[in-house]
C-alpha cells in the first residue's frame, strides 16, 4: 500500500520511466530493502487501471518500449488525501511478546529466560541499525532512527514486564 | 591470573551498604579494546559494579584484576594513582569544576599527574577541534550547555590516554540528539586511542553503541543467549 503511494509521490514531482522510478524509490527509501522491478511494474499497471497514472509518452530505440508515466488529477487527489490522513494505530494489546510471557508462566517456565533472549536480540538489531546510521546519509539515518525508537519501545515494555512478573504470575495463577 | 585477552576481570564480587546488598556474587570479564555496556534497572547494582572494578569502592569480598594486577587489595594510595594514570571517568554530572574554564578542566588530570603546564595546555587544546567545540577554550564549564559540558568531560577523561574509560550514564542528562553526538564522539575517540570502554547505562539506544552488553539484576551479572536475526 505505502509503496504505491511512495511511487505516486515520486511521480507527483515529475513524470518518470519505470526504470528510473525504481532507482529513485531505492535511493529514497530502499537501501536496506529495495523495491523489485516486478513490484514497480505491477504497481504501475494497478495505478494505470485505477486511472491514477497515465502514459505520457512511449519511446522505443533498440530494446523494449519505454513508457513515461505521469500522475493524473485523480492520482494527485488520492495522494493528497492519503498524505493528510493519520495512520491507524496498530492494535498492540495481544502482541506475540506478551503471549510468550504468559505461555511461559502457564508452562511453569521462567519468563525471564525468554525476555532476556528477546532483549539481547532487540539490542543486537539496535546495534546493527546504530552502525548503519553512523555510516549513512541523513535520509537513511532517519529511517534507522525510526526503527531504533520502535525497538526501544519494545525494550521498555520488556523492562516493565520484568519488574511486574511476580504480580502477573499471581494474577494468572489466581484466574485458573 | 589471568586471561590475557581480558583487561579487567571481576569474580564473585559482593558489596553491601549497611544491610542493603548491592552486589551478590557478580562476575565480569572485559576484553581488551572492547566497548562493553553494563545494563540493568535502577538499584540493580550496575553502578556499584562499575565503582568496584574501577577501584573506587573496595568490594566486601571477591577479586578484581586489572592488567595482571589484583586491585581490590591495593591500598588507597595505589588505587588513587591507578585511577589517575590508567583510568578515565565520565559521569552524568559533577566531574567538572564549573568555575574553571573548559581548557583548565581538561588540563587538570595532566597537572595532577605532574605534567608541566607548557605541555598540559597544548595537549588539552587539541581536544576542542576534535570534539566540535573549538573557540570555547576560555568558557567556564558552568556556562556551557549540557552537551558541550559533556564533551569537555569526555576530553578530560581521555586526555591522559587511559587504558580504560569508565562511563556511568554519560548522556543521562542530555536530549536524544545531544546524547547521540556525545556517544559518537566517545566511541570514535576511544577507538582512536585504543581505550577499552565500560559503559553503564539503562538506555538501550546508548548500549547499542557498545560491542556487547551484559545485564545486572539483583546484584548479579547475566548474559542472555543471543540468537541473531530474530528481530527484523
Amino acid at each position: 500500500m505505502s509503496a504505491s503511494y511512495a511511487l505516486l509521490g515520486i511521480l507527483g514531482k515529475q513524470p518518470s520511466y519505470g526504470y528510473d522510478l525504481k532507482h529513485e524509490y531505492d535511493s529514497l527509501y530502499g537501501k536496506e530493502k529495495s523495491l523489485p522491478f516486478g513490484q514497480v511494474y505491477s504497481t504501475l499497471s494497478r495505478l494505470l487501471r485505477d486511472k491514477k497514472v497515465s502514459i505520457k509518452a512511449t519511446e522505443q530505440s533498440v530494446g523494449p518500449e519505454r513508457k513515461l508515466y505521469a500522475i493524473t488529477k485523480l492520482g494527485r487527489a488520492d495522494l493528497e488525501e492519503w498524505l493528510a490522513s493519520p495512520e491507524k494505530l496498530h492494535p498492540n494489546t495481544q502482541t506475540v511478546l506478551f503471549i510468550k510471557v504468559v505461555t511461559s508462566i502457564l508452562l511453569d517456565k521462567e519468563p525471564n529466560t525468554y525476555l532476556d533472549a528477546q532483549r539481547a536480540a532487540h539490542i543486537e538489531r539496535m546495534r546493527e541499525l546504530t552502525l548503519l546510521r553512523r555510516k549513512s546519509d541523513l535520509a537513511e539515518s532517519l529511517q534507522a532512527d525510526y526503527a531504533i525508537f520502535h525497538l526501544e519501545a519494545d525494550l521498555r515494555w520488556m523492562d516493565i514486564t520484568t519488574a511486574r512478573l511476580q504480580l502477573l504470575k499471581k494474577e494468572i495463577q489466581n484466574e485458573r | 591470573m589471568k586471561d590475557k585477552d581480558y583487561i579487567l576481570e571481576a569474580t564473585d564480587l559482593k558489596k553491601s551498604f549497611g544491610v542493603t546488598p548491592a552486589l551478590q556474587g557478580a562476575n565480569l570479564e572485559v576484553r581488551r579494546g572492547e566497548i562493553l555496556a553494563i545494563m540493568g534497572p535502577s538499584g540493580s547494582g550496575k553502578s556499584t559494579l562499575l565503582h568496584c572494578i574501577a577501584g573506587i569502592f573496595k568490594p566486601d569480598s571477591g577479586e578484581v584484576w586489572f592488567d595482571g594486577e589484583r586491585i581490590d587489595q591495593m591500598d588507597e594510595a595505589r588505587r588513587t594513582k591507578l585511577r589517575r594514570t590508567a583510568f578515565g571517568f565520565v559521569f552524568q554530572f559533577g566531574q567538572l569544576i564549573p568555575e574553571l574554564t573548559a581548557e583548565d578542566n581538561i588540563a587538570f588530570p595532566l597537572l595532577l599527574n605532574k605534567v608541566r603546564r607548557s605541555e598540559a595546555y597544548p595537549k588539552a587544546r587539541v581536544w576542542f577541534k576534535r570534539l566540535g567545540i573549538a573557540g570555547m577554550e576560555k568558557h567556564r564549564t558552568g556556562e556551557m550547555s549540557g552537551g558541550q559540558a559533556q564533551r569537555v568531560a569526555l576530553a578530560r577523561a581521555l586526555v591522559a590516554e587511559p587504558k580504560v574509560l569508565f562511563a556511568d550514564e554519560p548522556t543521562g542528562s542530555l536530549d536524544s540528539l545531544a546524547s547521540e553526538q556525545v556517544m559518537e564522539l566517545l566511541v570514535s575517540a576511544a577507538h582512536e586511542q585504543g581505550a577499552t570502554v565500560v559503559l553503564v547505562t539503562h538506555d538501550p539506544r546508548i548500549a547499542a553503541y557498545a560491542d556487547r552488553e551484559v545485564m545486572v539484576r539483583d546484584g548479579k551479572v547475566t548474559t542472555a543467549q543471543r540468537k541473531t536475526g530474530a528481530v527484523r
